[in-house]
């Protein structure tokens, strides 16, 4: 099952015109900078903005095909949004809420039971307070239950977590993992976060002055070195790892496709999977094995290729590390010392790890 | 206070009573249409719904009797259909009162409804709300405050008309003799003492009623945001 997306949009000083298509399950990051058109064009998904020429269907069912006139209104399609503002109705409970799309949906379709996904959010405690009784985080898994419990084919969030603050926000995510693992639901997922993007999609769109840039699984877009400069700044890589140990002074052993890392301690259990970001801006190169470094963490790699980038005088360098890509930027002048060209077999030094999970 | 001071407090009530209900029904429809749309017309309507604000109520009168008369459109109309002519009848005075008070209804919930924003009725729409459901369902109970400033200005201000009723309704007796023709002609033939009566039974309604208003009546809500 696939996902179609085609839509033009002109408003005088913005144009939006996109042609996607994207993958009918997991979670797919609309990424930009603001005024890319991602709203916009998740906006048109949900048929609350119509485009004049669009095009829009999840595998069979088409909800818009202008070509002929034909359009379903937003309350007929079996989606849920969410808003980056929970905008929960002031007037219900959080169960009246909550049960405001559930009772409008077929009956048929529900696949949800309100105590259930109550239980998944963690709001089974707050099912009788009013909307103005909860936390910003509490009110954004409200409006995300609600959502859910329209049982949609499709889950469109538009920045949900944009409002909360980093403590909120990492007590949300692990909320929408549970949902997106156990519902195997789609999720359609707008962001200007790149650490949000990296650590939740499964595949990536890259918008830009409402165009398309880039789409594809997320490892493949951002190990892309040809990117426009708005994204270049923040190029690094997703590496998926599974922790292999923990050491007994302070650090935990990462095993992923091209070797080991080491980073702080980490509290999951060994053989859980975490992802991790690597930035280009925190790889180094050195020809020979560095004995006499801090940097602990150092791979073997080969060169695939080079690019310039936006900032003066650097290069970004894409490494294939046993089948995985690394990203790395450095000085022209040291890469013409250095004489890095494709295929070259070097050392990847990796000074800095995030952990996304 | 005797039996003809009772007649003019239950007609006036029962005016202001059918004009209030008609002007919920009407009024709603002119402030939803006023608070969403983006038509050139908004200005013009809006500032036809506010002429009774300003003008005194003998000019609206005035034209209004032109109108219902005979030779004007609303008596052709009228008359067309079998109904008669309007002035110096009690539906004269509800035609004639609905426009008067018209600004005092649709305003409070034209404010309620442009306060609540169109986002909570996107999210309606997101969760299966038909967009009269919505409105049902979602603008009307967020709304509820304008509703009721709405239709608390509405009836007061119908109960303390006079000047459209003289030129519209006339003086008949259990027809259309309201309060405030009745106090009038109390004074007239220097009954004071019944005048004090209505007068005073005014000045303390039209007080109890904004008490309530101003006190128990939140602003409009909002749907909560983060």
């Amino acid at each position: 099952m696939n996902i179609e997306a085609r839509f033009r949009i002109d408003r005088g000083s913005f144009t939006l015109d996109v042609d996607l298509c994207l993958p009918g399950q997991g979670i797919t990051a609309l990424f930009g900078h603001s005024g890319s058109g991602k709203t916009t064009c998740l906006r048109a998904m949900a048929g609350l903005e119509r485009a004049s020429n669009g095009y829009f269907a999840i595998g069979r069912q088409v909800w818009q095909d202008e070509s002929r006139a034909y359009f379903v209104p937003p309350h007929q399609r079996a989606l849920g949004y969410v808003f980056q503002e929970a905008s929960l109705f002031a007037h219900l409970s959080v169960r009246g809420n909550m049960a405001f799309g559930q009772k409008r949906s077929p009956a048929g379709d529900r696949r949800f039971s309100l105590p259930v996904i109550a239980e998944l959010l963690g709001i089974a405690p707050l099912l009788d307070r009013s909307p103005a009784e909860l936390s910003g985080g509490e009110r954004q898994r409200v409006a995300l239950a609600r959502a859910v419990l329209t049982s949609p084919q499709i889950l469109l969030m538009d920045e949900p977590l944009a409002a909360l603050d980093l403590k909120r926000k990492l007590e949300i995510l692990p909320y929408l993992e549970r949902l997106q693992r156990e519902f195997a639901l789609p999720i359609i997922y707008v962001s200007h976060s790149p650490d949000e993007v990296a650590r939740l999609a499964d595949h990536l769109v890259l918008l830009d002055q409402g165009k398309l840039v880039a789409s594809g699984p997320l490892k493949d877009v951002l190990s892309r070195i040809d990117l426009p400069a708005a994204f270049a700044d923040d190029a690094g890589v997703v590496i998926e790892a599974r922790i292999a140990a923990q050491d007994d002074d302070g650090l935990s052993r990462l095993e992923f496709a091209g070797g080991e890392i080491y980073v702080s301690r980490r509290d999951e259990p060994i053989g859980a999977l975490v992802r991790c970001r690597i930035h280009a801006r925190n790889v180094s190169l050195a020809l020979v094995p560095q004995l006499h470094s801090s940097i602990l963490n150092s791979v073997d790699a080969t060169v695939v290729a080079l690019a310039p980038t936006d900032t003066p005088g650097h290069v970004l360098v894409r490494l294939d590390v046993a089948g995985a890509a690394l990203l790395a930027r450095i000085t022209g002048r040291s890469a013409d010392k250095m004489q890095i060209r494709p295929g070259l077999a070097l050392k990847a030094q990796i000074k800095a790890v995030a952990l996304l999970a | 206070m005797d039996s003809a001071d009772l007649a003019a407090v239950w007609l006036t009530l029962r005016l202001a009573t059918v004009v209030t209900v008609v002007l919920l029904i009407v009024g709603t429809r002119i402030a939803w249409w006023l608070a969403h749309t983006r038509s050139p017309l908004k200005g013009v309507v809006g500032a036809l719904v506010a002429l009774p604000l300003v003008l005194p109520p003998t000019v609206l009168g005035f034209y209004l009797l032109v109108a219902m008369g005979p030779n004007g459109p609303l008596g052709h109309f009228t008359q067309a259909i079998g109904l008669g002519l309007l002035p110096f009848t009690f539906p004269g005075l509800v035609v004639a009162s609905v426009f008067y008070s018209l600004p005092f209804v649709v305003q409070p919930i034209q404010n309620a409804f442009e306060a609540i924003g169109e986002r909570p009725l996107e999210v309606a729409a997101t969760l299966r709300a038909s967009p009269r459901d919505a409105f049902w369902s979602v603008a009307v109970p967020l709304a509820r405050p304008g509703f009721i400033s709405g239709a608390i200005l509405g009836f007061a201000h119908t109960v303390g008309e006079f000047g459209i009723v003289l030129m519209i309704g006339g003086n008949i007796p259990g027809s259309t003799r309201l309060i405030s023709v009745q106090i009038y002609d109390h004074v007239e033939a220097l009954e004071y003492g019944q005048a004090h009566a209505l007068a005073g039974g005014m000045v303390l309604f039209s007080f109890v009623v904004l008490l309530a208003l101003y006190t128990f009546n939140p602003g409009p809500r909002k749907a909560v945001g983060t």
